[in-house]
């Protein structure tokens, strides 16, 4: 007997230790093929080619970059803070493999199902903010402060929304576990459809632009700028850390818009929504709205820093207070 | 409170039809051009350096005869022409004509001053090289390889 439970405890620690492998590798691949097809549609909707170079329409050239990021020098300025300095590179990119642990993709494969599991991948994601500010703050840099003062006043303001927009759902379903939430939206009609929902999907997805930093939020990098924002001084693959924690959360910001709104592993109409279909419908929501959010991106301008406060407090923050209020009335009703 | 939701709806509104455009230009074919593999035509009037005109389509035949104007009149001093009497043949005949690339302005004096129109601006573009003689080009050998 004690045989078998130590062998169950290895095998679920090995079971732990592959887990964890995928996860990273997926957010990796991710970030890999996010950045290919962003400079992809970024060069078709500006008419260029893109990178077309190394392998078939340069698809390798992602890969190329990666490696070349991973030979290069880890530079630290001289005035900096060590410490924090090579620790906001770290402290950007955990929270998002920690949220990944809790994206149900499909009916069986997920990391945890916790029943507090939006709570949790909300709270995880608010550490990106403060990552941002010791990688400002540390950098000695006053482009880099600006651009972590910018991010942080943003992202405060954005999460209200957020909040309350994902609040809306949780007063319909009445829990705060993906899982169910999703089992919850396994008939024909997705929360998306209902109006009151549609417009919390709307303003969740205008915030949760923000809160990725995004263009045509992207006011804490703001090239023009601040040359680079708060990873201005960061090289080498403290720098790749970053960038594929930009694309992890931007992975993150949309499974959890396709889990709230859009159905998350279901088909259309509860249509071949196996654990293995389940999966590839997820995945494709993912990526349409990743691909929904890199069109925005490549087509507006970069708000001025007015407009960003504006549009958080006298409007979304507003509608979607409002938009509670009508969802809670319509669920003590029904 | 005056123009709140009429401002969300005209914004909301130019939002969209920005989606629109970007949209269109998405599915628009390229513009550019993968240079060193795909060329495109460069215009006629482009400034290259100067070259002989051919007046001969059957041998490499220019109609210069040696006036001197274009280097007298160059004002970068950059093309040396040189000439020699022949026998039976009337007038100077061209022995050197250099041009030093690196110091022309693409005035185009040595063009029009030339009485005898045998001058023009050729539409070589794709100048690039390691030392600076590379630029130093003899028109005639470049008329005869042509």
């Amino acid at each position: 007997m004690e045989q078998i439970i130590k062998f169950i405890q290895t095998y679920s620690l090995l079971r732990m230790l592959l887990a964890f492998c995928c996860l990273i590798g997926i957010i990796f691949a991710n970030a890999i093929v996010m950045g290919y097809l962003e400079r992809k549609i970024a060069a078709r909707i500006q008419r260029r080619w893109g990178p077309m170079e190394v392998g078939l329409q340069g698809w390798l050239q992602m890969i190329l970059d990666g490696v070349k990021i991973l030979s290069k020098q880890l530079i630290v300025p001289k005035d900096a803070n060590r410490f924090l300095f090579r620790l906001a590179p770290l402290l950007c990119f955990t929270p998002v493999a920690m949220v990944f642990v809790a994206l149900p993709i499909s009916r069986s494969l997920y990391g945890i199902n916790l029943n507090i599991g939006l709570i949790y991948i909300i709270a995880m994601g608010s550490i990106n903010v403060f990552s941002i500010l010791i990688a400002g703050w540390s950098s000695n840099n006053k482009y880099s402060l600006f651009g972590a003062m910018r991010s942080v006043a943003q992202n405060i303001a954005y999460e209200v929304p957020i909040l309350l927009s994902l609040l809306a759902v949780v007063l319909t379903t009445s829990t705060f576990d993906l899982q169910e939430i999703v089992k919850a939206q396994s008939g024909p009609i997705w929360f998306v459809l209902y109006p009151n929902l549609f417009v919390a999907f709307v303003i969740y997805l205008i915030a949760g632009c923000a809160e990725t930093n995004r263009a045509p939020f992207d006011l804490p990098e703001a090239e023009s700028e601040l040359t680079a924002g708060y990873h201005t001084e960061y090289s080498g693959f403290a720098f790749g850390l970053f960038a594929i924690a930009e694309y992890g959360n931007l992975f993150i910001m949309a499974s959890i818009a396709t889990i709230m709104f859009l159905g998350g592993w279901n088909g259309p109409f509860g249509f071949l929504s196996g654990p293995v279909m389940g999966a590839i419908w997820f995945l494709s929501k993912v990526f349409i709205l990743m691909l929904t959010m890199m069109w925005v991106r490549w087509t507006y301008p970069r708000v001025r820093f007015d407009q960003l406060m504006n549009l958080a407090w006298k409007y979304l923050i507003p509608f979607s207070l409002v938009n509670l209020l009508i969802t809670a009335l319509v669920v003590k009703i029904i | 409170m005056s123009g709140y939701f009429s401002e969300i709806y005209t914004g909301g509104k130019s939002l969209l039809i920005g989606l629109g455009v970007t949209f269109r230009a998405f599915i628009k074919p390229v513009v550019t051009v993968q240079y060193p593999r795909e060329k495109i035509d460069v215009s006629p009037n482009i400034r290259g350096h100067i070259e002989l005109i051919k007046c001969n389509d059957i041998e490499a035949k220019h109609d210069c005869r040696v006036c001197g104007m274009c280097a007298k009149n160059c004002p970068c001093n950059c093309i040396v022409v040189e000439g020699e009497k022949q026998e039976g043949v009337k007038g100077k005949v061209l022995t050197v004509f250099t041009v030093d690339f690196t110091k022309c302005s693409l005035c185009g004096l040595c063009v029009e001053t030339c009485s005898r129109s045998a001058l023009r601006f050729s539409n070589e573009y794709e100048l690039a090289g390691f030392t600076r003689e590379e630029f130093h080009f003899d028109l005639i050998k470049r008329l005869e390889e042509k």
